[in-house]
């Protein structure tokens, strides 16, 4: 069952890294995005500050929505998604698999570059570490929501739009923990609650989403 | 081993492909679909795979459904669609690796370089198949034929379309020998074949009616 796992992130990272330029526009439009906003509302570090965890979590929250209509599509059209449902290891271990690859591609860079991005907004060392830690949780909670959303508008024209709009309401939850950490540190009341509540809804995705989308991909190939 | 359907039937929105169809297929046999083009050929074979469920009916292999075995199922399966499942970005001998790797058997590039021998792309196995034309494309796909062990069951669709002389001879001494150690394959093609099993069952889709 592992070996399966490990070959389709290993599959995924290897066909994400032949096509670097689709994995790029994730990054550069996060990147893109963010350093926008300083330049567009002015130099008042107070005005940043206070608003730098809501357009950093937004950003990411768009650019993960960008690398979505990826996921299963090409999948679906050559053929190998056939070869995905009919393996002998269950489809929920390859959908795992497959999430876990979307994240390393178009959810970690995000994390890793999300310390250097906030500092043009002003924000302190422990507000970033913070903002980097929420990320980190809530990154995968987008890949694990995106697959269900993916997978329930393969084939379906128009896609795009319609995976934002099904996916973006159910990460209300993970935008307002994620950027509320921030504040919550910045007011001295401590993030841990509003991380610990992201933790949560980590462990909940992580759970019910593969099997989820597991379904709706046998769906969508009858 | 055994393949049964029984009493399968399938509709595509408010048009009936097909009723009432059983047969049997034992090992060492071979089923050949034939029809003319949308009379249901590749709904007939999704069906088998249990890609699709069926209007009515069931499929089982070893007398129980495979709707319920479906994992235990895939172990012994092995469906080559009209899409090729090739990646274009992939050399050809990662491609045979990684499908085999993700149907749950994993196979060695050694092992993968053997079966691209098989089909006679050895040379073209370190060229991405975006390179590759649309026959010897298909023959990556169809190299997983090569690899050992082969599951008991092959599902092809339309296995011979695009591929030359050399290479269809090839695919039927690969089938034959696959059939005479006790597989059994279903197939379509519009061709007339030299595939040799111990018994062929013949199945034209235009009469939906089996001569089994």
């Amino acid at each position: 069952m592992l070996k399966v796992l490990g070959g389709v992130i290993q599959r995924d990272l290897v066909l994400a890294f032949r096509r670097r330029s689709d994995v790029l526009t994730t990054v550069f439009f996060f990147v893109i995005v963010t350093t926008l906003f300083p330049l567009g509302v002015g130099p008042e570090a107070e005005l940043l500050r206070a608003m730098a965890p809501g357009i950093v979590w937004v950003a990411a929250l768009l650019a993960s929505m960008l690398s979505l209509g990826r996921l299963f599509a090409l999948d679906l059209a050559d053929g190998t998604l056939e070869q995905l449902v009919l393996s002998a290891e269950p489809l929920t271990v390859i959908v795992v698999g497959k999430v876990v690859a979307h994240w390393l591609v178009s959810g970690l860079p995000l994390v890793i570059l999300s310390p250097l991005l906030a500092v043009q907004f002003g924000l302190a060392s422990d507000a970033i570490a913070v903002l980097s830690a929420s990320l980190l949780i809530g990154t995968p909670v987008l890949s694990l929501f995106g697959a269900v959303g993916a997978a329930l508008t393969l084939g379906v024209r128009g896609g795009g739009v319609l995976v934002s709009l099904l996916v973006l309401p159910l990460c209300v939850p993970v935008l307002i923990f994620g950027s509320g950490a921030v504040g919550a540190q910045a007011s001295g009341l401590g993030s841990s609650a509003h991380l610990q509540l992201l933790g949560g809804v980590f462990a909940g995705a992580a759970v019910l989403t593969p099997w989820a989308t597991a379904a709706a991909l046998r769906i969508a190939l009858e | 081993m055994m393949l049964q359907a029984h009493q399968l039937s399938c509709a595509r929105g408010d048009r009936s492909l097909f009723n009432g169809l059983s047969f049997e297929i034992k090992p060492g046999e071979a089923l050949w679909v034939s029809g003319s083009n949308g009379s249901g050929k590749t709904s007939l074979l999704r069906l088998l795979c249990g890609l699709t469920q069926p209007e009515e009916g069931t499929v089982s292999w070893n007398g129980r459904n495979i709707r319920t075995l479906r994992e235990d199922f895939h172990r012994d399966l092995l469906y080559v669609g009209h899409a090729a499942a090739v990646k274009d970005d992939l050399t050809a001998w990662e491609n045979v690796a990684m499908v085999s790797r993700l149907s749950g058997q994993p196979c060695s590039q050694g092992d993968a370089l053997e079966a691209l021998d098989q089909v006679g792309l050895l040379s073209k196995a370190g060229l991405p198949t975006r390179a590759l034309s649309q026959g010897q494309r298909k023959r990556v796909a169809l190299a997983r034929l090569a690899l050992k062990p082969t599951p008991k069951l092959t599902v092809l669709d339309e296995p011979f379309n695009a591929l030359d002389q050399t290479s269809i001879h090839r695919l039927s001494d690969t089938l034959n020998q696959h059939m005479a150690s006790g597989g059994m394959v279903v197939y379509t093609t519009h061709q007339p074949q030299s595939l040799r099993p111990s018994r062929l069952h013949q199945l034209d889709l235009n009469q939906a009616s089996s001569s089994c």
